[in-house]
């Protein structure tokens, strides 16, 4: 049988665990504290908490990658720690702590200015995330002077000119894209403009909201190879939201899984896959297929809840294979499980603190 | 010649196409009722008069003979469609002898003084207007001032222009109650004349604009809400562009692409004059005209106009066809 080179196909999970980034530089250093952050839509028919009292830690230059199926909440998350959230959502409780600062309590206009000099969005289907009508150039210079304070000297055009060719280079475009129309590039090449715009004050932490989902296999590799070494390049931090665990299992150096808008399990990347926690996490790593042994694909049956009233138990209860007394009279804590190990469910209430 | 040239040269020859077509319908639709125009108005004329019965038929058929209304179909089908291409529409049987180029032309002005002007002016506002309804951050004291003014628009611009001529001009007499200027004065190129011109038009102006405001606005609030959804939004917030930035880089020059095709289809239909609103205050224009022209058989003025307007629609749409890539960089010509 003839395998797949790397280069070819996106690797499996267990080979991806193996070439598992030994030389990650994550430092020791907080860059983003999120705590017990909450995001609810209200609708006639009832609150929806869409993202419910999330908590966790991303140090400086650690990737950081959200999974979770459709309507779990990972965007709403990600939109809520750039306070994007849109009326009828709203940021419930909870804090964002950025370098040492409250986002949440930031006044609308620090905010803006936070957002791609600290904090920026790499969207999801740069398809249509950028202006039909605008050339790439304006699009990446157009946040670069909204973020300019009073006494910055003007740049000049040629200044300007130079920006744009560096960020274009550095994301791997030629540079005569800048005189380009969104139209007229292909779906790669957008998710690099996008990138490139990412990247442009130098943020400490870039959100990535499925940067790859549109595109091919091949070319999915070579954007999230170009945004790792970017993260590397910036010693930025990264939160990959995602639903393609062979694509975190690369990229990822710890993981976080969602389900009804909780963070059920969180962990280092190769701890998680090889030894999950969460009966949720264990069937979602269960149902990957294998390139090594042949078996049946399984699924997880059953349907997330519905997010609106949630009864007083577990969300996953209903779905889940080691179900007992508790799971229906109580929503599990958050257990700390020793090193950065973190897991929401009754089963480990022995063995964890909260 | 470029990818340019060649599509500006296809484009107006299908201009002209259009207009061949229309003015052939225009052509062949008189001919099909049966009347007889110029015997119409010698009738008319004679039962003004009173006596003059007899010889009706040799007047008329010499002034068929003077019309060319004597000479076979294809003949005078030829023949318009040379005066056609000379722009020359003929003489008007109504206000003999004067051509219709000259009537038209005279009523014309007024007309595009007036729409023209009005229709600018309401594109403006009411997309401005609609901008402003369509944008999430507006003020929220805003949305209790314009949709009230937007329900005016709902209002019959015939039905509006009567209540402004009974209120302003016939109750307060602030302003004139008809026509394009004073009876008892000459058009000349004089600042009283121009001072009066404008008294009369203002009434005509805000019958029409009023309704012409909410229509643009309607429009433009859609195509801004439209454009909130959009993901480009989303990446502009992202971006920590400021307010105003979004609103117009972002939002408006978006939903502004569709606004400009509508103006561009309104620009050609003002030739038509707004024949209601130039009825209802006596306007010199030429919906005023045309009203006339229909209620003599003046089938040379009718169709005068009727070429005037397809002139009008056709040519507004050849210019929309060309700037249009300037404004959307998607429609720009591709070679292919």
């Amino acid at each position: 049988m003839v395998q797949p080179t790397i280069e070819e196909t996106r690797l499996s999970t267990e080979q991806a665990i193996q070439t598992y980034r030994a030389d990650a530089r994550i430092t020791d250093v907080d860059a983003l504290v999120v705590e017990n952050f909450s995001v609810y839509y209200e609708t006639d028919s009832g609150t929806v908490k869409a993202c419910d009292d999330v908590t966790f830690t991303l140090k400086q230059g650690e990737r950081f990658a959200l999974v979770g199926e459709s309507g779990s909440g990972k965007t709403t998350l990600a939109m809520g720690l750039m306070r994007l959230t849109r009326p009828p959502g709203h940021i419930a409780k909870g804090s964002v702590t950025l370098n040492g600062r409250d986002v949440t309590k930031l006044s609308e206009n620090e905010m803006r200015k936070t957002r791609l000099s600290e904090l920026a969005l790499v969207p999801q289907g740069a398809m249509n995330s950028l202006n039909p009508v605008m050339r790439i150039e304006r699009q990446i210079v157009d946040g670069f002077l909204d973020h300019r304070s009073e006494d910055d000297k003007a740049l000049s055009k040629d200044e300007l000119k130079e920006f744009v060719r560096d960020l274009l280079i550095r994301v791997g475009l030629r540079p005569g894209v800048a005189r380009l129309y969104p139209h007229e590039l292909s779906g790669g090449m957008k998710q690099r403009v996008a990138m490139a715009i990412g990247i442009s004050l130098r943020p400490n932490l870039i959100i990535a909201d499925e940067p790859t989902s549109a595109l091919d296999v091949v070319v999915q590799r070579q954007i999230m190879q170009t945004l790792g070494r970017l993260q590397e390049g910036l010693d930025a931090s990264i939160m990959l939201v995602g639903h393609d665990m062979g694509l975190v299992a690369q990229f990822a150096d710890t993981i976080g899984v969602m389900y009804a808008g909780k963070l059920v399990e969180v962990g280092p990347v190769e701890e998680v896959f090889s030894d999950p926690k969460h009966p949720y996490t264990k069937l979602l790593i269960r149902s990957l297929p294998s390139l090594q042994e042949k078996r049946e694909f399984l699924g997880i049956p059953g349907l997330p809840p519905r997010l609106i009233n949630l009864p007083n138990s577990c969300a996953f209860a209903d779905r889940c294979p080691s179900r007992f007394d508790k799971c229906d009279q109580s929503v599990p804590q958050t257990l700390n499980l020793g090193g950065r190990r973190e897991t929401a469910c009754h089963l480990y209430e022995g063995e964890g603190q909260s | 010649m470029g990818v340019l040239g060649h599509f500006i040269v296809k484009r107006f020859l299908f201009f002209l196409f259009v207009v061949w077509l229309a003015s052939t319908i225009i052509f062949i639709i008189p001919r099909l009722s049966g009347q007889d125009p110029v015997k119409e108005k010698l009738l008319l004329e004679a039962q003004r008069g009173g006596a003059m019965q007899t010889g009706l038929d040799a007047m008329a058929k010499s002034y068929q003979k003077r019309f060319g209304l004597d000479q076979p179909m294809w003949v005078q089908y030829t023949n318009f469609l040379k005066d056609l291409a000379k722009l020359n529409l003929g003489v008007s049987i109504a206000f003999f002898p004067r051509t219709v180029n000259d009537i038209v032309f005279e009523s014309l002005m007024w007309t595009l003084g007036l729409m023209g002007t009005v229709t600018l002016l309401a594109f403006v506002l009411g997309t401005l207007a609609g901008a402003i309804l369509g944008w999430p951050r507006k003020p929220g004291w805003l949305q209790y001032v314009f949709m009230p003014l937007l329900t005016l628009s709902a209002i019959p611009q015939y039905l509006l222009a009567m209540i402004l001529i009974f209120v302003v001009a016939f109750k307060l007499g602030w302003l004139p109650l008809f026509g394009g200027y004073s009876p008892a004065t000459l058009p000349n190129m004089s600042f009283e004349f121009a001072i009066d011109v404008l008294r009369h038009a203002i009434l005509p102006a805000f019958a029409i604009i009023f309704s012409a405001i909410g229509f643009w606005a309607i429009g433009m609030r859609g195509m801004m809400i439209n454009t909130q959804g959009e993901d480009y939004m989303i990446q502009a917030d992202a971006k920590g562009l400021k307010g105003s930035r979004i609103f117009m880089r972002y939002a408006v020059r978006n939903a502004l692409l569709p606004q400009v095709t509508g103006l561009a289809l309104v620009l050609g239909t003002i030739v038509t004059g707004q024949v209601l609103v130039e009825r209802v205050f006596s306007y010199p224009g030429i919906g005023d005209i045309l009203f006339q022209a229909i209620r003599l058989s003046d089938f040379f003025v009718i169709r005068g106009i009727v070429i005037v307007i397809i002139l009008g629609i056709a040519g507004a749409t050849f210019l929309l066809d060309v700037l249009y890539p300037l404004l959307d960089p998607r429609i720009r010509v591709r070679n292919s």
